[in-house]
């Protein structure tokens, strides 16, 4: 049985003194006796990368904090865990908040900044509730806060504090939640600059997922060859994998990164309900894109695996859908989403995610013709990478690749017999005059 | 109608500006706040919310839209979330919430006649691996199935 990170079977260990039994708050002393750039190196070399979707290497965010600046420094923590699919920090809240707290009183040293904040969703009230007991047990013990100077030595001290979110998907996305933590709305931010030179009103700032930041004491305890060496040497360490829609078991299991697939549905998963076969599974939370039930033989969970087979790690959010499901209805549930959240600000996310769901709308009525699929690809297309966040990508992925990848499937669904689109119709009217409606009163 | 916070409200509302550079940030939790005292945030909210943390209320408004959590109408005293992203719809989101429409007679957005209950639609709220879901007020159910989606609305109309 291989050993759990960030979510350890043992049990009460959201309770201090539970936590501090166990080895709890000696990786922040250890820390504290090395220089920022030693610990700043060793995650670096450890290889952790983001849990949070980019999967970009956790050290090196950290060294693009500027060393010398008379600006003020901070540290957000990520946990607006919104990406359907997705159901791993609260795990953390709820079961081990002291070793995320830890994390945090170690970057923030590594980074040298005076003020974190956690960033939660606020339909976590409970989590919320729960991770902020834990955070004023770490007060109280002198962990957190100005007491840390007598309780760790040293002339260091970091205060935590929690804000709570008010359900926007959009302020998951790094800009936006620092917008939404200023107190305006989530707009995301046009990068470059990016948040390390031009963060939080103004100042360097690195944001980092809760599942990233859970590791670091681990890291820091253990030394960066030990977690350098668990699962794929190129994405290391575990990651806590959401398995949800069709499977007899789902739930968060933490594994080894480079976890087979089919491993993590038929062996921990207990497979699909009914032992039907599977059509389509997303493995990285919605955003990203799905693969055919025909491709899952020998697919490993992990950054670089899933790239190579076409698609993403994402949030290790992996969705299964049995081969009843109604895709096309599946794919406008997911434009649905995102056109209710995109934010608004560039025009192709706005208006394009508006037209997908249009057009999944129509052929899941039995109303689209084959021309609507190309069209689908073609507004997917015109969205992606003209945005100034990755909603854009996040609202195109799924019907491009899933109207590709299940062509077949979806033409079954559409009329073969072409009719003029509207807006053809429209086109092919210019410079006719067309009679005005009467205005009514 | 004007509406000021209570003493209570407004000190703790100073307390959290205190986690800050400036006020605004505040802006979010005072607007709970508010919600709470309240029962929803209405333009008399959000004036005082401007007026404490010295914002615009234009700015106010600007925030209160933007996020789906501010109630802009007075909601049920029991505010039903049910979800019915992917993972919910592929275990039954879609049956949960057309029993609760049905058994409660409104719409996505609307407030029973007594006032008891509103429903709301809402998108993934996390609860993937244990859908489907139903979130009351501040409290998510779990699991669901429709006998104990029965259970729970009688007990809370029996409150």
């Amino acid at each position: 049985m291989m050993e759990k990170i960030v979510l350890p079977e043992i049990k009460d260990l959201h309770l201090i003194d539970v936590y501090i039994q166990n080895n709890g708050y000696t990786a922040v002393k250890k820390a504290y006796s090395q220089t920022p750039d030693d610990l700043i190196d060793q995650v670096k070399k450890s290889g952790l990368r983001g849990r949070g979707g980019a999967a970009f290497s956790a050290g090196l965010k950290w060294s693009f904090m500027p060393k010398t600046t008379n600006k003020k420094k901070y540290l957000c923590i990520n946990g607006d865990e919104s990406e359907p699919g997705s159901f791993k920090d609260r795990q953390i809240f709820e079961f081990n908040p002291h070793q995320l707290i830890e994390g945090i009183l170690i970057t923030a040293y590594a980074i040298q900044v005076d003020a974190a904040y956690v960033y939660i969703r606020g339909e976590y009230h409970k989590w919320i509730k729960l991770f902020e007991k834990a955070l004023a047990d770490a007060y109280t013990y002198g962990f957190v806060g100005d007491k840390m100077k007598e309780k760790l030595g040293g002339n260091y001290s970091v205060n935590i504090y929690v804000h709570k979110g008010a359900g926007a998907y959009i302020c998951g996305e790094e800009s936006a939640l620092m917008n939404s933590l200023e107190g305006k709305r989530g707009y995301p931010r046009v990068k470059p600059p990016f948040p390390a030179q031009n963060g939080l009103w103004g100042c360097p700032t690195t944001i980092n997922n809760v599942e990233t930041i859970t590791n670091v004491p681990a890291i820091i305890n253990k030394g960066w060859e030990w977690f350098s060496k668990i699962g794929e040497p190129k994405h290391p360490g575990t990651i806590l994998y959401g398995l949800s829609g069709h499977v007899n078991k789902p739930g968060v299991y933490e594994l080894p990164s480079g976890t087979l697939l089919t491993d993590l549905i038929y062996n921990y998963g207990g497979g699909v309900p009914g032992n039907k076969k599977i059509l389509c599974v997303i493995p990285g939370g919605s955003s990203m894109p799905p693969l055919r039930g025909d491709q899952l033989e020998g697919v490993k969970m992990d950054a670089e695996s899933l790239k190579a087979v076409g698609t993403s790690i994402g949030t290790g959010g992996i969705i299964v859908m049995d081969e009843d499901t109604d895709l096309v209805k599946v794919l406008a549930r997911i434009a649905k989403f995102y056109y209710h959240e995109s934010c608004g600000q560039c025009t192709p996310c706005r208006e394009g995610t508006g037209w997908l769901l249009k057009l999944l709308n129509r052929i899941s009525r039995g109303e689209g013709s084959t021309h609507d699929l190309d069209l689908l690809i073609s507004v997917a297309s015109n969205i992606e990478g003209n945005t100034i966040c990755a909603l854009g990508e996040a609202a195109a992925w799924p019907v491009r690749y899933m109207v590709t990848r299940f062509r077949d499937y979806f033409e079954k669904r559409v009329s073969r017999e072409v009719t003029i689109p509207v807006a053809n119709k429209v086109h092919s009217m210019r410079g006719t005059a067309i009679p005005l409606a009467p205005i009514k009163d | 109608m004007s509406f000021k916070f209570t003493e209570e409200n407004i000190n703790k509302i100073n307390e959290i500006t205190t986690h800050y550079p400036d006020k605004q940030p505040a802006v979010m939790a005072a607007l709970y706040i508010g919600q709470e005292q309240n029962g929803w945030v209405s333009y008399e909210v959000m004036e005082e919310v401007a007026s404490v943390l010295e914002m615009k209320p234009e700015d106010v408004l600007g925030i209160t839209t933007f996020y789906t959590m501010y109630h802009q109408k007075p909601a049920g005293k029991y505010h039903l979330q049910v979800c019915t992203n992917v993972s919910c719809m592929l275990r039954g989101g879609y049956k949960i919430y057309e029993h609760v429409k049905d058994k409660l007679g409104i719409d996505n957005g609307q407030v029973t006649d007594d006032k008891m209950f509103s429903l709301e639609e809402v998108e993934c709220m996390g609860s993937c691996g244990t859908a489907p879901m139903i979130a009351v007020n501040e409290d998510y159910y779990e699991n669901l199935d429709i006998q104990q989606i029965d259970q729970i609305l009688e007990s809370l109309k029996n409150k």
